[in-house]
């Protein structure tokens, strides 16, 4: 055993069943995923209250973790505590495998769970994400991880969280109201242009963590299981599959998603979200997805559409 | 010509190269060793046990040397390797009476039982650099005036015992009868109102700088309207004993040094407390009377709610106080401005361009939606 003496360790699965089963391997002298059997219990539970009342935020017992707070501790906890030897892990970050932070956590699974990991949104049963939602729909099978900085989605109007308890209880959510309202009569428009105040399931007002607006409908009644953990700020809240999730806006200033004039200068995507780069200092621009294993692969259909019609 | 940003991985191997390379330094110079920083950067080591809240001296010391002297990125360190601990029981409560101290000293009393101990103390030192420090010390020339525990006096009581039978210093009520049922903030999320074991928890691991400077607001009239006293500081080593369940066995298991105080002021409404004087309490790991004293006078601050008095300032508001004082949390959240924000940056030039032309005017609803403010390619 590569464990601590002491510590509660997962059973091995089974051998045989149904197909070829991966044996846990993990860092010598820490527990399966770093988190000990205990916590990954505390940390079920509290999701499985998550789920059973969606978008109300759960208060849990987070855990200090090798990568800073604020650096996706809270869905590194929960994405720790629900990986099993099967899984298939997928890590994003603004949209791409690529960026360092993404990297770092992809590596730390690796390095501490031995887990699989891939870039191909289909493949992955957990996919952990900071500020996107994949383009590619997707499935019951597979659960996103959020990674959430400020939970509250009130904390820019009532810092104070024994108030905002108050408000979320009521659900007496005017003070949201009023703030979208004056940003209206400031500027003819909802000013917010991330972390897009959400309506979860009817009930509670819910932050979906700063993906843009253009993700926001992308969580109205996903198949896959949403879960978001905020480490530093030690919550965890869900949305189950299939649940209502609704932008707050007026009847007569709807919500809307972010357009380009452009489509994507790599793969030609005229659906997907854009980022822009800087290519010059005569302030040329490019735009690009910022998803970049969907924009990756309608790069490799296309090329592979190309040479079959030859 | 874009660019695609592969080669994170690449890069963060590099960076981890490139930082134990500056860590080490000089290599003509010998390796500072764990064994040298426990013992000539002890205070060092001790801040890092406190706000890692781990005691333990040699891993402190290993954190230390691993964050090249960083000791907020020490203290880091210490917490993530402290999470993966287990946890076995909750201890019985110190009784720092008992405590071997080094240092002892009340500034409420000219003199009291025990007597005033100085210790080793930079308070009456000039602060004029030694330049004979700048080489080695012979080693017969260093004098250790206590080399052992044993030494030390015993058992030295504390000034709140002394004062009890007079009636005019609380003596606080525990909150929960059952020990075992003390919260543990690292175990439990931390909930508003919070108890008293929870705050004073979540102050001895706060951060030093941040505690000081809201100490120091209360003190200039940001959350205090009295004079708070120095009714006690104490420095030393204090039996740790752990108790066995069925035989109600105690048994010492080692000696932690920890750095007490208590502060004594005025409560300034009437009847909130029958006796004179309330108290503020900060204990904290290894030697470090500064933060000790910035813990009690927060506490003291923050019991203004309890003791009736108004709450205006920073240092009298709880959620403001337990919720920033933790610099693993407030280090990590600052710092993380440093991962890449692309998207939601790009959502809010989206936003801003838009608002830019409509209030230049000539913008219709419709182009405007499909604008990102770039003409075409």
């Amino acid at each position: 055993m590569t464990t601590t003496p002491g510590f509660p360790v997962p059973n091995r699965p089974e051998e045989g069943g149904s197909g070829p089963r991966r044996v846990w391997k993990g860092l010598p002298g820490y527990n399966v995923a770093f988190l000990d059997e205990v916590t990954k219990r505390m940390i079920r539970r509290t999701i499985l209250k998550a789920v059973a009342i969606p978008g109300h935020q759960i208060p849990f017992a987070s855990r200090e973790m090798p990568l800073p707070y604020g650096w996706g501790t809270g869905g590194i906890q929960i994405t720790a505590s629900l990986l099993g030897p099967d899984d298939v892990l997928k890590v994003i970050d603004q949209g791409a495998d690529d960026t360092t932070n993404a990297v770092s956590i992809r590596n730390f699974f690796r390095k501490t769970a031995g887990v699989a990991t891939t870039t191909r949104t289909e493949d992955a049963t957990v996919i952990q994400t900071r500020h996107r939602i994949p383009e590619r729909p997707l499935r019951e099978d597979q659960i996103l991880v959020y990674q959430v900085p400020i939970p509250e989605p009130l904390r820019f109007i009532e810092p104070r969280e024994e108030e905002c308890r108050l408000v979320h209880a009521w659900a007496d959510y005017g003070i949201m109201y009023v703030k979208l309202y004056e940003d209206v009569s400031r500027t003819g428009r909802i000013a917010t242009t991330f972390d897009y105040p959400v309506l979860v399931n009817g009930r509670y007002v819910m932050s979906p963590s700063p993906i843009p607006k253009f993700d926001t409908p992308k969580m109205h009644r996903m198949p896959a299981v949403q879960l978001f953990g905020a480490g530093r700020e030690k919550r965890i809240y869900a949305i189950p599959p299939y649940t209502d999730v609704k932008p707050l806006d007026f009847e007569d200033v709807p919500f809307e998603i972010e357009k380009w004039s452009q489509c994507c200068a790599l793969c030609g995507a005229t659906d997907h979200y854009l980022d822009e780069i800087v290519t010059d200092d005569a302030g040329g621009r490019l735009f690009v997805c910022s998803d970049t294993d969907a924009c990756a692969r309608r790069r490799a259909e296309a090329a592979r559409g190309s040479s079959g019609n030859r | 010509m874009y660019v695609a940003a592969k080669g994170g991985e690449k890069a963060i191997g590099n960076a981890h190269r490139f930082l134990a390379e500056r860590r080490r330094g000089d290599i003509r110079l010998p390796e500072v060793s764990v064994e040298q920083i426990r013992e000539q950067l002890g205070l060092a080591v001790d801040r890092v046990m406190a706000e890692g809240s781990l005691y333990d001296r040699d891993l402190a010391a290993l954190a230390v040397k691993q964050a090249q002297g960083d000791l907020v990125e020490a203290a880091f360190l210490l917490r993530a390797y402290r999470t993966t601990l287990p946890r076995f029981s909750p201890c019985p409560v110190l009784d720092t009476g008992r405590m071997r101290p080094l240092r002892r000293i009340s500034a409420a009393y000219k003199d009291l039982p025990g007597g005033q101990v100085l210790g080793p103390t930079y308070d009456y030192s000039h602060r004029l650099l030694d330049f004979s420090l700048m080489e080695a010390q012979a080693a017969a020339n260093v004098v250790y005036l206590v080399d052992k525990v044993g030494t030390l006096p015993s058992r030295m009581p504390r000034l709140t015992e002394i004062l009890d039978s007079d009636g005019l210093v609380e003596t606080p009520e525990p909150e929960r009868d059952d020990e075992a049922a003390v919260p543990d903030i690292t175990r439990e999320p931390l909930e508003f109102p919070a108890s008293r074991s929870a705050r004073l928890q979540a102050l001895a691991r706060g951060d030093e700088g941040f505690l000081l400077g809201l100490a120091y607001s209360a003190q200039r009239g940001f959350g205090f309207q009295g004079h708070p006293f120095v009714g006690e500081i104490r420095m030393g080593y204090v039996p740790l004993e752990v108790e066995f369940p069925d035989e109600s066995l105690k048994v010492r298991i080692g000696w932690i040094l920890v750095t007490e105080c208590v502060m004594l002021s005025r409560a300034v409404e009437a009847g909130a407390c029958e006796c004179g004087f309330v108290q503020g309490y900060g204990l904290v790991f290894g030697a470090n009377e500064r933060k000790a004293m910035a813990v009690a006078l927060v506490d003291r601050a923050l019991r203004s709610r309890e003791l009736g008095e108004e709450v205006r300032y920073p240092a009298q508001d709880e959620e403001y106080v337990l919720r920033h004082c933790d610099n693993v949390e407030s280090s990590g959240f600052v710092q993380h401005l440093k991962l890449p924000h692309y998207v939601d940056f790009q959502a809010e030039l989206v936003h801003v361009r838009r608002v830019g032309k409509e209030s230049e005017g000539g913008i219709d609803e419709g182009s405007s939606l499909a604008g990102s403010g770039q003409e075409g390619r």
